[in-house]
């Protein structure tokens, strides 16, 4: 048997009752190879931001997840407008988010800088109407 | 390691019947039926108590100390949980219920409810710190620490650091009592009345790898009758000196009432393990970081659905209700009993992670284990129809990777077997009369 667990998971759009259920799925997995708890809660929180960026901005996207015995590399692309000005979507605070997913809570302008925080390496390739790909690694060690 | 082996939740096996009921709302998957009769996985058991609710023929149950058992103490503290005057309805006053107690074979009674309002006090204090981790998380409900311990071992920091009513109240009675009456320590017997089967282990077998303070737990259910022989005959209680707990105290077994005594801040209060489940899964993700405590109760209804009591949880709630009524009457304001003293009811040390869903101490194996289990998962229907014992398809291909179950316990993998044994037989059963032909 393969050592390298592979997930994939489909992103609906704009659909809060989903969201989130594959970083859920994903610290379950974690948890049962025996990562330490910090280390998945970093993992999850970095996804979970992830993954609800594909939902507000991105029209909804995919996830895949790899996982070997140093670390997990997560994969969240959406075909969505992109990001014209990345670096001052990394800025804490500063959203492109509607008014109606600011009333549910989200939107903050914290989703990027989250990532950031709680990732080893994070990668963003966009393209304005094209679409956004974000890599997250996180090293178990 | 040997004390987490205890548990309150056992199984009557006389009157186990192999059905899936239990196996499929185990919160922690814990139950499996083998040999047509359940069996709890006990590393993986919180003693939530929901087994018990579920079984149709009530063959789970909960291990509590024999009534009997006050009798091995010279002086016998109870100490009433506030659940128990939810029990006997609207002429069955808490003076009556406290002096049944004492006309029952205890010397002395310190109601809960009374530690409730030192711990209200103490999480007050405690909440002050600017430091701790928010939402801080209720430790009140045993098992939903122990849910915690093997769940979420991210939200262990979140735990309120303070011994529960039961605890304090245990401690603070028999200091009381020894300090009143001069009762020497090892003559007094302190019996928690418990609506819950959480309780019993976690006097038994505490997290905090403490003594408790408790030394025997009795069911609400055991002492229900005996009570109500009593108070049925009961004189004139009315001479009695009587001190009770506020309304603070007392709303603790109605849900909300420990978040609610809580001055200020923003609260939330969920019962029921699923519920409870739900909203851990919203703190872990980080959305409930403008919460500031989290009451979380096993039951549902909280103490009141606990699996040891008599009364319906809803009937229990009116009949808590109009005490509570009653008392905010005579006691126009808020009165709690000043401890400033924190420290004294702090844990003095922590709940450990339980890693017991961990597949294998090396990664690289629990990986491979992972993958088989997907892909054995991928062979079943995926109908979690709980024939095979376990509560999914998916509990079933971690069971077969860990060694304790085989593929053909899926009937349907059984049938495709079974199947292609007798196509073979007919095979070699057809070649066979063809060879017979040729003679």
């Amino acid at each position: 048997m393969s050592s390298v667990v592979v997930r994939d998971y489909i992103i609906p759009a704009n659909d809060f009752t989903i969201a989130g259920d594959a970083s859920s799925n994903v610290r379950k997995i974690l948890s049962q190879i025996g990562v330490a708890p910090d280390i998945v809660k970093r993992t999850s929180i970095a996804m979970y931001e992830a993954e609800i960026n594909a939902v507000i901005h991105g029209n909804g996207g995919q996830a895949h997840v790899e996982i070997d015995e140093n670390k997990i590399v997560i994969i969240i692309s959406d075909q969505g407008p992109g990001i014209a000005d990345l670096e001052l979507a990394m800025q804490e605070g500063y959203s492109t988010a509607p008014d109606s997913i600011r009333e549910m809570g989200f939107g903050a302008g914290m989703g990027l800088s989250n990532i950031k925080k709680n990732s080893d390496i994070l990668e963003i390739k966009t393209a304005v109407n094209e679409g956004t790909t974000v890599y997250i690694t996180v090293f178990f060690k | 390691m040997e004390q987490y082996y205890f548990h309150s939740v056992t199984l009557d096996t006389s009157k186990c019947k192999g059905c899936t009921n239990c196996i499929k709302y185990c919160p922690t998957e814990a139950i499996r039926v083998r040999n047509g009769k359940a069996v709890i996985i006990k590393e993986r058991c919180i003693d939530c108590g929901l087994c018990i609710r579920i079984c149709p023929y009530h063959a789970k149950k909960a291990v509590t100390d024999p009534l009997e058992s006050i009798k091995n103490y010279k002086f016998k503290i109870a100490l009433p949980a506030p659940t128990l005057y939810g029990q006997f309805g609207p002429d069955y006053t808490r003076e009556r219920i406290v002096s049944a107690l004492k006309q029952y074979g205890f010397d002395y009674v310190f109601e809960v409810a009374r530690a409730a309002e030192i711990v209200t006090n103490a999480t007050e204090y405690y909440m002050a710190n600017k430091e701790i981790k928010k939402p801080v998380i209720s430790s009140a409900c045993p098992a939903v620490v122990r849910f915690i311990q093997i769940r979420f071992p991210n939200l262990i920091d979140n735990l309120l650091r303070i011994e529960s009513p039961m605890e304090v109240a245990a401690a603070l009675s028999r200091q009381e009592v020894n300090e009143k009456y001069g009762i020497p320590l090892d003559e007094i017997g302190v019996f928690f009345i418990s609506p819950c089967a959480a309780k019993v282990t976690s006097v038994k077998a505490p997290y905090e790898n403490r003594k408790s303070n408790v030394d025997g737990v009795l069911s609400i259910k055991d002492i229900f009758l005996p009570l109500l022989g009593i108070m049925k005959k009961q004189g004139d209680i009315t001479s009695e000196p009587f001190s009770l707990s506020s309304a603070i105290g007392v709303s603790w077994a109605v849900t909300g009432g420990e978040s609610s005594a809580i001055k200020e801040g923003r609260r939330i209060a969920v019962h029921g393990i699923h519920s409870v489940n739900d909203i851990l899964e919203q703190a872990v993700k980080g959305n409930l970081d403008n919460i500031d405590f989290l009451e979380v109760l096993a039951c549902p209804e909280g103490c009141l659905g606990g699996p040891l009591v008599v009364e319906n949880p809803f009937i229990a709630k009116v009949n808590i209700n109009n005490e509570i009524a009653k008392i905010a009457k005579n006691q126009a304001h808020r009165v709690l009993p000043k401890h400033k003293d924190v420290k004294e009811f702090e844990w003095k040390s922590t709940v450990e992670y339980r890693p017991i869903m961990k597949l294998d101490d090396d990664m690289m194996k629990a990986l491979e284990k992972m993958n088989m289990i997907d892909v054995i998962t991928e062979g079943f229907l995926g109908l979690d129809c709980g024939a095979c014992g376990a509560p999914s398809c998916r509990a079933l291909a971690e069971d077969i990777v860990r060694g304790d179950a085989k593929e053909t316990d899926c009937i349907f993998k059984l049938r495709e077997k079974v199947n292609s044994i007798a196509h073979q037989l007919h095979q070699i059963e057809s070649a066979g009369s063809m060879s017979d032909d040729n003679k």
